[in-house]
């Protein structure tokens, strides 16, 4: 069965999403100072799933990271591939302090990677949450890109109300950009 | 925090009436946060293989883009790179006769006029001639300008064909 938009014709994907079924919560672009850290606080509860989309640089970073609620303890875990040129590595990490929704392998100057990371039933207070991401960084040959695919486990039921994205050192640069977005059910 | 009603708009689209090397879509505006590219590919030869999915941005058709990838080859997966291209890349296009891929773009922070511009794209086709594939990728376009135009190209080339399709949509972020 097909299922068609009387509007615009689409279709399939298309026609999901044209129908309003994602809507901006909040957006931050860092300052000339830079930021350890991006938090979003007070989320609202009114959606399916979130959504974070951004560009970032971070100098020597490894990954950039997020902890939900406030929580630093080893509640989290999770599992990646990432590409770099001519390898493909596979990676697990359990009880850990994050989940890594990004791998950064160089980013100066005006080079900036990019992530899109889905927090999915973000407001169940019957299950842990999940995240996955999609993210990755080039370099023109410089010191590699980097493709990675992520998936995430917070151990925990509470609705995520707060989320903290940080670099694993030292801050994100000027004109790093993060967007929070609300998906519908 | 208060939320917005509504992102995902579409800016345009084109659904190919006959063969086409290159598709463009000008004049985007600035006014969106993200664009997202979603593609209908098919078929555009009986090669037995896949074609690469690439794009120029605002004209620029010298060696300023690089890309790295991670696709599959049969049950392998293989990662690749380039520096120094003449395109972007950020999928493949099926080349089996009926086979139909998808593909999506995810142009970040298009329009600010202080980074160069990392795109993100996946695609997938089932190739009933056994080449079926998986691929996703990152590329650069190192440039400051804002993304007023995308061209849509395969690496060999070679024409899409009729009933191709694309959707260009902008996502706005909060103010």
């Amino acid at each position: 069965m097909s299922i068609t938009s009387a509007k615009t014709g689409a279709t399939g994907i298309s026609l999901a999403l044209e129908n309003n079924f994602m809507e901006p919560i909040a957006s931050t672009v860092v300052g000339s100072g830079g930021a350890s850290a991006i938090i979003f606080n007070d989320i609202p509860q009114t959606y399916k799933h979130l959504q974070i989309r951004g560009i970032s640089n971070s100098s020597n970073a490894s990954y950039i990271a997020a902890q939900f609620n406030g929580d630093i303890g080893t509640s989290y875990s999770n599992h990646a591939i990432y590409a770099e040129p001519g390898t493909v590595v596979g990676q697990a990490n359990t009880s850990t302090t994050n989940v890594q929704i990004a791998r950064s392998n160089y980013v100066a100057g005006s080079m900036y990677g990019a992530g899109i990371c889905d927090i999915l039933d973000y407001a169940n207070t019957n299950k842990y949450k999940s995240t996955r991401a999609l993210a990755g960084n080039d370099s023109n040959g410089t010191a590699g890109g980097v493709v990675f695919f992520s998936s995430g486990s917070w151990r925990s039921f509470a609705a995520i109300t707060s989320i903290t994205i940080f670099p694993t050192s030292p801050s994100f640069s000027q004109y790093s950009r993060f967007s929070l977005y609300g998906i519908k059910g | 925090m208060a939320a917005k009603t509504g992102t995902y708009t579409l800016i345009a689209s084109s659904t190919l009436g006959s063969g086409a090397a290159t598709v463009t879509f000008s004049s985007i505006p600035g006014t969106y946060t993200d664009l997202i590219l979603v593609c209908k590919l098919l078929a555009s030869s009986t090669a037995n293989n896949s074609d690469g999915l690439r794009f120029q941005l605002n004209g620029d058709t010298a060696s300023n883009y690089s890309a790295t990838w991670l696709t599959n080859s049969g049950t392998t997966p293989v990662s690749s790179s380039e520096s120094s291209a003449t395109r972007g890349r950020f999928g493949n296009v099926s080349q089996t006769t009926n086979d139909v891929g998808t593909a999506i773009g995810q142009f970040l922070d298009y329009a600010n006029t202080t980074t160069y511009k990392t795109m993100l794209g996946r695609s997938g086709n089932l190739n009933s001639n056994g080449d079926s594939n998986v691929f996703t990728a990152v590329s650069m376009w190192r440039s400051t300008a804002a993304v007023t135009q995308i061209v849509l190209s395969q690496s060999s080339n070679a024409n899409f064909v009729t009933g191709t399709e694309f959707r260009l949509y902008g996502i706005e972020a909060a103010k």
